[in-house]
């Protein structure tokens, strides 16, 4: 009331009075509420109640998002309001510490990869895949890329969508599971200016990714690879493979799967085309008095400041999510995420070595893998998940058919070092008992 | 305030602050897995600490970090409203959290019907017929809106339609998100009364303009009082016309976009329904289309079955793909649902007059002491002009490096690039009167120390845990890591 | 301020003529609208350039300016310094500060271009 005194009105309407009145909302909106706490509370349980989750069922389903353990201190630290409840550091003397952790992010990243720059962030593993083209295509001026067809399908959709108005794609084939390196050298051309794989791939074999970028680099092109960083520990990373871009999905090391998002995309590249690199990058300075202190720098590759000619039109990323990363990695340290990979890896083996011994199930694939595999099952991979997650025993997996197309069944399993021993023999004797057969064979 | 060095100077080789199981299943020689070729040689050199030292160290970062819960944020164009705490919890139910976007729709019909109600009730609030949820920020929903206008256009066979009109105060994002699509942009003036220029577009339309792209109310805070008839021309010369919904704060259950005539929207939901900003991210940024731009909306769409279950429609040959590898982010769609709900109709109304009313106080009050460059009133946001204050040789960026010693977070300054030394405010409904005279009183002695003392304000901030920075040295030693 | 011996264009360039080699760089004026210039980009050597079109960039922390080729014809050199220190555009615009030379491919496109006391008139009439 005090407000509209000193504003000489008699109500807040008159505030209005540049919408024309035809244009004002007659009535209330038509949306339900208002809830109280304990109403919403109540609500949104009972929608949750309806759904299958991780803590009721063991989750062995992949493809691109993974239930990882995430230790007690990235939602306790990451989450705290002040960082929360900011927004990005248009005044760096106010988000010194925003800052400082970002730039923390940036440099475990780079350790990670063995790249020399990442930046803050962008919204998941398929969009920066897109990014990945994009900074190919400036860097290189031409307008193709080549993908692997054994990419997450999902990321080659946001890259068709992402970049197909401006970009040419094309798709390299694949033979059992992964890349022929032979096959893409035939299908790069000089029009090329980015070879795009995937390693783990999607079927989570890995790809011969040392001949894959010797096939690029002869044709000129980049090679742009999307990686998972938790394979890092075990895995060579791209830098010392030589890859010149390396992109990927970090969702796992944020929190829970949460239906795929918030994801953290990180993206990756060689110093040499940091001036064609998406979104927000934090760098090192000093201050007025000398004091060491961190900014958002290389603003002017940047949608606010370059409009049109930009590198890419991303404002809001994912950087909360990138300081969950970063609290991650500062908590499981080299040793930790290691041992999550080797976790993974002997797991995965297990499961993936007792349900190929199923009647009825194999192996998909011969090549090497980490912790993710596919098995060709007697009966449609959609109704095994179905019985196996009716029963309450597992989310059992991710139906690969359609992409695998050849008219089989298959399904891709992926096994994190949160599935003990008997979860795995549990799922075993379900996928057994949903395709009817013994599972002591 | 605790000086905190990186993380890495905490390290202690050998120190473990999370300790993972034993194997429990037969194991092999890792050789055997991996060929060794394939396998890392290099070292990683990734911080060792306690469990302690983690806290310690990310703790006393976020005391060196400002958000909404330390204080009024009235960074203009950003919508810092407060993040009610409750949306956080429904977050992390485990039955929304801990869940898998692969799973068949038949186990995740919860997660499912919180997305439909969401897009039912962004389609009410913005008077549109249909939303995506997918894209994960605003300049996606901007690139997935224009990608269908791409569509809707080709698919009439209008295939030269190949240029977008922007005013001169769009957010970059715009003309960045339609140069993604492989359009032209043509970027038109402002009045002085700070309007889009109805004789400037109409000479920027044309049969090759593929649309034009407006935030309502403006970047300057301003309602387009014109917009009706903008939106005619642009359908007259065979355009679509795309709302910027950055803005939504001021429209609430007072106007729609729908209404207006737009054909397109995005809404920012870590702006308008107060999920947190995270430090720059995550968002979401959701679009709602009219019904003649629905067949292109991304895949999946959720679709409600004759027996009232939920499925996913993969199956739309004019879709433009996706945006998002899956559902976009789904975390803050729920904290956004939350938001709506605890609302309701009248609340959400009552969410935008409040925003308007202190908006529109706090401009009356700073009308004396800085320049406002265009008439009023303003809707939920306003911009300053520190041209006055300039002539005594504190600019804009000098007031906000003072108010930050006030123990403030200043507003935006610099943008729209259309008004010299501007500072853009948005104080939001979630603040008191006290609160708001607070800041009203800080820019008031600021703009007396610009007359007065005005060393004080060159030389700000003195408060803050560092001075002023320097970017042209980070910008030139590009110093994007730490040696390790 | 601006050196009688060089020609200038609408857009801030500068141009030294030298039989048919051209040198350019941007004028003292626009280094300074700029301010602190961290980054400059210079086209390749033997790129064909063409009169009026963008054939660079310069950048201070928060603005972005063409660099304009005031000549059609093809580069001869750019000033590879710039890359380590940029920062000589700004102290030193018509030395060090250098950008490009062009091997020009039409005289007569000489003649568009301002002398020094038409730029100064153009600046101080503020456009």
């Amino acid at each position: 009331m005090a407000m509209l005194e000193a504003l000489g009105l008699e109500s807040v309407e008159e505030l209005f009075s540049p919408i024309p009145t035809e244009l004002r909302l007659a009535g209330p909106l038509a949306i339900p509420g208002p809830l109280s706490d304990i109403e919403l509370t109540q609500h949104c349980r009972e929608l949750a109640f309806q759904d299958l989750d991780g803590t009721r069922a063991p989750c062995f389903a992949g493809t691109g998002v993974y239930d990882h353990f995430v230790p007690s201190t990235v939602a306790h630290l990451a989450y705290r309001g002040e960082f929360a409840t900011a927004y990005t550091a248009y005044q760096p003397e106010l988000s010194q510490g925003m800052l400082a952790a970002l730039f923390e992010f940036q440099t475990m990243v780079c350790e990670l990869t063995a790249m020399d720059v990442s930046n803050s962030s962008v919204y998941d593993g398929g969009t920066a895949l897109t990014e990945a083209a994009f900074v190919a295509a400036a860097s290189t001026k031409r307008k193709r890329v080549l993908v692997a067809s054994t990419v997450n399908p999902r990321y080659v959709e946001c890259l068709r969508t992402g970049a197909g108005a401006v970009l040419d794609i094309d798709m390299a084939p694949a033979e059992g599971g992964v890349s022929s390196p032979d096959a893409v050298a035939t299908a790069l051309t000089a029009d090329h200016a980015a070879l795009i794989v995937q390693h783990p791939n999607y079927f989570g074999c890995l790809e011969d990714v040392r001949a894959l970028t010797e096939a690029a680099h002869a044709a000129g092109a980049l090679l742009a690879v999307s990686f998972d960083p938790v394979s890092l520990g075990l895995l060579e990373p791209p830098g010392a493979y030589g890859a010149d871009i390396a992109v990927g999905e970090g969702g796992s090391m944020c929190g829970p799967m949460s239906l795929g998002g918030p994801g953290l995309g990180l993206f990756t590249c060689r110093k040499n085309l940091v001036r064609s690199l998406p979104g927000r990058v934090v760098g090192k300075t000093v201050d007025h008095d000398g004091r060491v202190g961190y900014v958002n720098t290389l603003q002017t590759r940047e949608q606010h400041i370059r409009r049109d000619k930009a590198t890419s039109n991303i404002c809001t990323n994912q950087a909360l999510c990138a300081v969950a990363a970063g609290v991650y990695m500062a908590t499981m340290g080299p040793s930790g995420i290691r041992r999550v990979g080797e976790l993974c890896l002997q797991k995965a083996h297990y499961a993936a070595d007792r349900i190929g011994h199923l009647p009825g199930f194999d192996l998909a694939f011969d090549a090497p893998f980490f912790k993710e595999f596919v098995v060709r099952c007697p009966r449609p991979a959609a109704e095994l998940i179905a019985t196996v997650g009716a029963s309450g025993t597992a989310i059992a997996g991710v139906d690969v058919s359609t992409t695998i197309s050849d008219g089989g069944s298959y399904l891709a399993i992926a096994v994190t070092e949160k599935r003990t021993r008997a979860e795995i023999d549990a799922l075993v004797r379900a996928l057994a008992t949903a395709a009817g057969v013994s599972p002591d064979a | 305030m605790l000086e905190e060095p990186l993380v890495f100077a905490r390290s202690n080789p050998g120190a473990v602050a999370c300790r993972l199981p034993q194997c429990d299943v037969p194991e092999s020689p890792v050789d055997s897995l991996i060929p060794p070729e394939q396998q890392r040689q290099s070292r990683l050199a990734l911080p060792e600490l306690y469990e302690w030292d983690v806290v310690r160290h990310y703790t006393r970062l976020s005391h060196q970090s400002y958000g909404v819960d330390v204080g009024i944020y009235p960074l203009g164009s950003c919508t810092m409203k407060y993040n009610p705490r409750i949306n956080e919890d429904m977050a992390r139910l485990p039955g929304l959290a801990e869940i898998h976007p692969a799973q068949p729709a038949q186990q995740l019909q919860g997660a499912l019907r919180l997305m439909l109600e969401l897009e039912r009730a962004l389609c009410a609030i913005g008077g549109m017929d249909a939303v995506t949820l997918q894209p994960p920020a605003g300049a996606q929903g901007e690139f997935t809106a224009l990608a269908c206008f791409r569509a809707f256009h080709r698919d009439r066979g209008q295939t030269q339609r190949t240029r977008i009109i922007v005013p001169d105060s769009s957010h970059g994002t715009n003309p960045a998100s339609a140069a993604r699509c492989g359009f032209t942009i043509t970027q038109i003036a402002s009045t002085a009364e700070g309007r889009t220029d109805l004789d400037a577009l109409d000479r920027a339309l044309g049969d090759d303009v593929a649309g034009f792209m407006l935030t309502n109310p403006n970047t300057l805070g301003l309602f387009e009082s014109g917009v009706a008839r903008i939106c005619e021309m642009v359908h007259t010369a065979g355009g679509l016309v795309y709302c910027d919904g950055a803005n939504m704060n001021a429209l609430l259950g007072v106007a729609r976009p729908g209404d207006m005539g737009f054909d397109a929207m995005h809404f920012n939901l870590h702006k308008t329904f107060s999920t947190p900003h995270g430090g720059g991210g995550p968002g979401a940024g959701p679009i709602g289309v009219k019904r003649h731009l629905e067949p292109y909306l991304p895949v999946p769409r959720i679709v409600e079955k004759p027996d009232g279950t939920l499925g996913l429609d993969e199956d739309r040959p004019k879709s433009i793909g996706r945006v998002h590898s899956f559902f976009g982010n789904f975390g803050v769609l729920v904290r956004g649902y939350a938001y709506i709900l605890s609302h309701g109709p009248e609340g959400l109304a009552e969410v935008t007059r409040r925003a308007v009313l202190n908006a529109n106080y706090m401009r009356h009050r700073l009308e004396g002491a800085y320049e406002i460059p265009h008439p009023g009133p303003c809707m939920h946001e306003f911009v300053l002009s520190a041209d006055r204050q300039k002539a005594q040789g504190c600019k804009a960026l000098d007031i906000a490096k003072r108010l930050i010693d006030l123990g403030l977070h200043p507003p935006s300054v610099y943008f729209p690039l259309i008004v010299s030394e501007a500072m853009m405010i948005e104080p939001t409904e979630t603040e008191t009167k006290r609160a708001l005279d607070h800041l009203i009183e800080a820019f008031l002695q600021v703009a007396r120390e610009c007359e007065d003392t005005p060393d004080v304000v060159l030389h700000a901030p003195t408060q803050a845990i560092r001075s002023r920075l320097d970017e042209v040295r980070a910008a030139r030693e590009m110093v994007l890591r730490e040696e390790l | 301020m601006y050196p009688e011996d060089l020609k200038y264009t609408e857009t801030h360039e500068w141009a030294r003529v030298e039989g048919t080699e051209v040198t350019v760089g941007i004028s003292s004026y626009a280094a300074n609208e700029l301010g602190d210039i961290v980054f400059v980009d210079l086209p390749e050597v033997g790129a064909a350039v063409a009169v009026g079109e963008s054939m660079g960039s310069i950048e201070s922390v928060k603005a972005v300016e063409e660099l304009r080729a005031p000549v059609t014809g093809t580069v001869s050199a750019v000033n590879e310094g710039l890359a380590d220190t940029p920062e000589v555009v700004n102290s030193d615009p018509y030395g060090e500060g250098w950008m490009v030379k062009i091997t020009l491919s039409d005289a007569s496109e000489l003649a568009k271009l301002m002398d020094a006391a038409a730029y100064k008139a153009t600046i101080e009439s503020g456009s």
